[in-house]
């Protein structure tokens, strides 16, 4: 009974962790292929492996594609093999032209050649193949027993990578910050459909700031800075509004965000000049995009530490407590001596301030303020909040349960992209599963909690 | 048709409606244990039991609203699988439940047949309806307009129309759930007479009340149920009050309400010409320390209006507010609760509590000044200071952990009340602090209260029971239409007189 109790806590607090890994383990099936490593580890495995089996008394030819990653592969593997007493032939970077060049010309010069040492994908040039060789094998002695190395193969998910990992929690990082807004709002009982335009005004209000008052090209990496508060502080000064108005005058929040959404997009517009981008000069304006803190993309550690901050406020301060209250009761709330009016605006500011943030790391992004950034992203982020868990009634959610949320769209995302789907089966596709998700967390829900008595 | 002369001619010995032992648990719940019910044609039978002895469990069983674990409900000897709510209508149960199930936008004959159209697009024959609403209206004995709009109609009238409802599906069981807690005493005399006309006319009506004189005056007989367990039934003729409050309680009480003796001290709170609008008017009154001040009235009398302005929740347009000597200027309830004027609510579970979050969520939620200092909750601190109350006040609750719906109606009260403790409340206004709350917790909210004013606090308490406001108060305010109708000692004073005050037949001033 205990123990049954607590799986179900852990189902209802939890249970959209395990819808992501569940997806996750299925798009990672569906991806599994052969995966040829072309980096220098595969390298250094592949020279020690070849010294190991025919020893060192061989003759290599290290050839590869004329690539930067390349060159770091073969330079790896042409210091692994020569380290362990191996005779290097040379480097070959290029295309199979110059390879069989550079193949005919050590055959003139009768140099033996035992091995090409080279990745999966130059192995697959014709001039490599079984036919080609013993053609020249018949020509040059010294290639009569010409074999290829190259690093062993395996099977794994293109989904499972590094690569692919961090890119989607890059691409998804702007909407999962506002979320972090948007989840305060919808624990109040509140809604903000303003969140994408404000997007896009701060990403215009950057870039004209930057234009026409800090020298554009002249401008400094401080000068974007300011310009990034500024834009921000734009974003938050129109969430104040959007709560002012929502308090004071009492009128629904869906109302006020809808009339906010149109007036910040029609005004990044205007800003815009009617033009589709606002150019930047700056150098430093893409700095806070490329930047990394120990290889990780800044944005994605600023979208962690927002997550890490938002949850501690929501959890640990009276700030916090007031939202949870204001949003489930806000008549007891306010006889308890809750500033409702305050509480509300603060979090109409926040959820202004976040979408401000991801203006601006879309003009970092981009280089330019795009008056139509972030169009439609209100819906992916009340949909990341609501797939999170968090109920539009108010009074409920969790910013974990956000984080978790935007995870699984953006994985649905990446899975769809990855299964080469088009872009508008996509938007069936996701808008399917955004149902699905919630359907499941509702059915849970019933199942689950005891029934009230 | 249910019509009269058939349920007339039911035998006697045959119950309309049994249920026989019925179980049912909920996850760490058992809700009932082997209940049995039954109940004849033309009679009351009373249902009573503490909040959470499984009154409103054994409704929604019978409503369909819960399916049992075991049992069989029989209606006129048959026994029928009730497995959702149009079951149990069809099987010609009617349950009036305590928040109405009316849609405010729509008029009272749209209520009365919703849901009764042939289908979707079937022709709606306005004046058969309104013809049909009167006759259902006759029966009951009290005429509603069929066309008002039922956010137009007072609560006496909402009920009207309910029962109509429940006898447009050809009900044979009425169940009312507290059918008084919300009307004034005068509505309450007509749902007696409404109650005394659907018992001539055969049908079987269940009971269910908190207060003892309205089951004296309303019984045929009497059930009662406590912790899930069936205790027993009683003829109403020949038991005494007292008997009943024992099957209830499980022990006998020895007064309804606790002996009182303590000195009163200085004049702690001062009213002066407190006004708002057309609802107060030129109130004036203070309280002292140690001193329960009662305040009685009939609903609508202002009573409410008066302390939500003293708590800062709405604002007055003229009156002065002194505490301990000095002038008080409270605009919102958070400045009222910082000078140590708190209010415990009428309505706990509309304005007092936030009842998804947990109970000690609520405590803290006006001491984050204490346990929040810096921003961060300080949690070991509230769980230190919550479970002293847990304790001091005898909360049954699992911990601080529980939310805050679950708890029944008195333990929601000890929440609300430990919240203001914490903040050293000088000036504690209970607004009608026992409704909905069970016989036994009753008495140890009256205990509380007296201790609070042995600790010198003022005391004020709204009541519409006034063997309540009789019981507990050393001063009785009565209040009528806005005003104060009169404030006198509580010293040989009786209903009568209070009634009398309240309802403005006798306008004399005695301070």
């Amino acid at each position: 009974m205990m123990k049954n109790k607590y799986i179900r806590a852990l189902l209802v607090d939890y249970g959209m962790v395990f819808v992501l890994i569940a997806l996750c383990l299925l798009i990672s099936l569906l991806t599994i292929s052969d995966k040829h490593p072309e980096d220098a580890s595969a390298a250094r495995k592949l020279s020690a492996s070849l010294l190991k089996e025919v020893g060192s008394d061989i003759r290599v030819l290290v050839v590869a594609r004329k690539t930067e990653a390349d060159e770091v592969f073969a330079q790896a593997l042409k210091e692994g093999l020569e380290s362990g007493g191996a005779d290097v032939v040379g480097v070959e970077l290029g295309d199979p032209s110059s390879l069989r060049k550079r193949l005919e010309l050590l055959g003139q010069q009768d140099e033996r050649v035992d091995f090409i040492a080279t990745h999966d994908f130059s192995s697959k040039w014709r001039v490599l193949s079984q036919t080609s060789r013993s053609e020249m094998a018949s020509l040059y002695p010294g290639l009569s027993s010409l074999k290829i190395a190259k690093p062993a193969s395996y099977r794994w998910p293109t989904f499972l990578t590094i690569n692919n990992l961090i890119g989607i929690l890059n691409q998804n990082a702007p909407i999962a910050i506002m979320a972090i807004g948007m989840t305060l709002v919808i624990i109040t009982a509140g809604i903000d459909l303003s969140v994408g335009s404000l997007m896009a005004l701060a990403a215009v209000v950057t870039a004209t700031t930057i234009r026409s008052y800090l020298g554009n090209e002249s401008a400094s990496a401080f000068d974007v800075a300011l310009a990034f508060l500024v834009a921000m502080s734009v974003c938050a000064l129109a969430g104040v509004l959007a709560g002012v108005i929502v308090t004071l005058f009492k009128v629904p929040p869906f109302v006020v965000t809808l009339g906010l959404m149109m007036v910040a997009r029609g005004m990044s517009y205007i800003l815009a000049g009617g033009a589709d981008a606002v150019k930047i000069e700056a150098d430093s304006i893409g700095a806070l995009y490329s930047s990394s803190v120990f290889g990780i993309p800044s944005q994605i550690v600023l979208m962690i530490v927002l997550f890490v901050v938002a949850h501690i406020v929501m959890n640990h301060t009276a700030f916090g407590r007031y939202v949870y209250a204001v949003g489930g009761n806000e008549t007891a709330a306010r006889l308890s001596g809750v500033p409702v009016v305050g509480v509300l605006i603060a979090v109409y500011a926040i959820c202004g301030l976040a979408a401000g943030l991801a203006g601006v790391l879309d003009v970092s992004h981009f280089g330019t303020g795009r008056p139509k950034a972030g169009e439609f992203y209100e819906l992916q982020v009340i949909a990341a909040v609501v797939v999170g868990g968090t109920s539009l009634m108010g009074g409920e959610g969790k910013i974990f349960g956000t984080f978790i949320g935007a995870l699984i769209l953006g994985v649905i995302q990446n899975g769809l992209n990855m299964a080469g789907v088009d872009s508008y089966r996509q938007m069936v596709i996701y808008g399917a599963l955004i149902l699905v998700a919630v359907l499941i967390d509702q059915l849970k829900k019933k199942v689950v909690k005891p029934a009230a008595n | 048709m249910a019509d009269v002369s058939s349920s007339e001619s039911l035998n006697q010995t045959q119950p309309l409606l049994e249920m026989v032992n019925v179980s049912k648990s909920f996850p760490g719940v058992r809700a009932l244990a082997n209940v049995n019910l039954e109940l004849y044609a033309g009679e009351v039978l009373a249902l009573l039991g503490e909040n959470g002895a499984g009154k409103s469990t054994l409704i929604k069983i019978l409503g369909g609203v819960h399916m049992p674990d075991s049992g069989d409900i029989k209606i006129n000897g048959r026994g029928l699988p009730i497995d959702s709510p149009a079951a149990s209508q069809r099987a010609g149960v009617g349950i009036i439940f305590q928040e109405f199930n009316l849609i405010p936008a729509l008029t009272a004959r749209e209520n009365i047949f919703l849901g009764q159209e042939e289908s979707p697009f079937s022709w709606i024959a306005k004046r058969q309806e309104d013809e049909q609403a009167r006759v259902l209206f006759d029966r009951i004995g009290v005429q509603v307009d069929p066309n008002a709009l039922c956010r137009n109609l007072t609560v006496a009238q909402q009920q009207v129309v309910e029962i109509a409802k429940a006898l447009a599906l050809n009900a044979q069981i009425v169940v009312m759930d507290e059918p008084s807690a919300a009307l004034t005493p005068r509505e309450v005399e007509g749902l007696y007479e409404i109650v005394d006309e659907l018992r001539r006319q055969g049908i079987g009506i269940i009971y269910i009340s908190h207060r003892l004189d309205e089951i004296e005056r309303l019984a045929d007989r009497i059930m009662v149920l406590r912790d899930g367990q069936y205790v027993g039934t009683r003829d109403a003729d020949g038991v005494t009050r007292d008997e009943i409050i024992e099957m209830m309680v499980g022990r006998s009480l020895d007064n309804e309400f606790p002996e009182q003796t303590r000195p009163l001290g200085e004049i702690r709170l001062e009213v002066q010409g407190l006004s708002r609008g057309s609802v107060v008017k030129d109130v004036s009154f203070n309280v002292r320390a140690g001193e329960i001040l009662g305040v009685a009235g009939l609903v609508g009398a202002g009573r409410t209006e008066t302390v939500r302005l003293l708590f800062g929740a709405d604002k007055p347009d003229g009156g002065s507010i002194m505490l301990d000597g000095k002038q008080l200027r409270i605009q919102s309830p958070r400045q009222a609760i910082a000078k140590g004027i708190c209010l415990l609510t009428e309505d706990r579970k509309g304005q007092g509590l936030v009842l998804g979050q947990t109970v000690q969520e609520n405590f803290g939620l006006p001491n984050m000044e204490e346990f929040a200092n810096g921003g961060f909750v300080n949690k070991g601190q509230e769980t230190l200071a919550f479970d002293r109350y847990i304790e001091q006040l005898q909360m049954k609750v699992t911990g601080g952990g529980q939310i805050a719906e679950t708890l029944s109606g008195g333990n929601q009260q000890k929440v609300v009340l430990a919240k203001w403790l914490q903040r050293n409340a000088e000036v504690i206004i209970f607004d009608e602090p026992t409704r909905g709350i069970d016989v036994g917790a009753k008495y140890e909210i009256y205990l509380l209260m007296n201790q609070l004013a042995r600790e010198g606090k003022a005391i004020i308490m709204i009541s519409s029971e006034l063997p309540e406001v009789l019981g507990m108060s050393d001063r009785i305010l009565v209040m009528h239409e806005g005003r104060v109708a009169g404030c006198l000692e509580n010293k040989d004073v009786t209903q009568e007189d209070l009634m009398k005050l309240a309802t403005g037949t006798k306008a004399v001033t005695a301070f």
